[in-house]
């Protein structure tokens, strides 16, 4: 997948991870894609739940060896 | 827009931090968010949040490292002691520190309203509060309230 920016959020706990998600989706322009990375488990519903809310599409999600990674373009 | 009001009453490390979570994290999804201050809740608009300890004396339910008898925990030093301790926990586990989160807040322009009644009652000094926070009373909290999707009280 083409990324255009990516956010490491690896060690921080809820919300820090959905409040930083947002902080970088505010830097970039509409139909660019964010890549996440985080460690928080918690983090795999809120960013469905901020998806949904804030209507930017969550294009996949993986888990692998306790990281997740999210790939969220920016509407 | 959707909005959300919360009434922030206790200055404890432990009740301290649901207002900013939520606050803040509200305003990430696109909600108005507005923070009531009042009674102990004002010290978390303190520009120094040193004074916001937890006590263990007061949650009995708080998980300690090894079991503390009450006459213990009422020790001088003890409320300081677990305060470091759990600063240090939130830190480990990559939980935000309260000046982070208030000041995501403020980023995310979370409005923040001090009781004027409880600042006279106190006595505290203005100066000693954040810059950016505005004063009000009952009614002024109602007024925006009045018209929110989630309002709470902490």
């Amino acid at each position: 997948m083409n990324v255009d920016m990516e956010l490491d959020a690896r060690g921080l706990n809820c919300p820090l991870p959905i409040l930083k998600t947002k902080k970088a989706l505010a830097g970039m322009a509409s139909g660019q894609v964010l890549k996440v990375i985080s460690t928080d488990c918690g983090s795999v519903k809120d960013m469905e739940s901020f998806s949904s809310q804030t209507g930017n599409p969550l294009l996949e999600q993986a888990e692998n060896d306790g990281e997740y990674t999210f790939f969220m373009q920016k509407k | 827009m959707k909005k959300m009001a919360i009434i922030a009453t206790k200055g404890t490390l432990d009740m301290a931090y649901p207002p900013f979570i939520l606050g803040s994290t509200a305003a990430a999804l696109g909600y108005e968010v507005q923070i009531f201050f009042t009674f102990y809740g004002l010290t978390l608009l303190r520009k120094d949040l040193s004074g916001v300890k937890i006590s263990p004396l007061a949650n009995p339910a708080m998980p300690m490292p090894v079991p503390m008898p009450v006459f213990v925990q009422m020790l001088p030093g003890m409320e300081s002691m677990a305060t470091m301790m759990m600063k240090d926990k939130m830190k480990k586990k990559g939980v935000a520190s309260l000046e982070e989160l208030r000041s995501l807040c403020q980023e995310a322009d979370v409005k923040f309203v001090a009781c004027q009644m409880t600042v006279d009652l106190f006595e505290f000094e203005k100066s000693d509060f954040i810059d950016g926070i505005e004063y009000g009373g009952a009614a002024t909290f109602m007024d925006f309230a009045g018209d929110t999707d989630i309002c709470l009280f902490v």
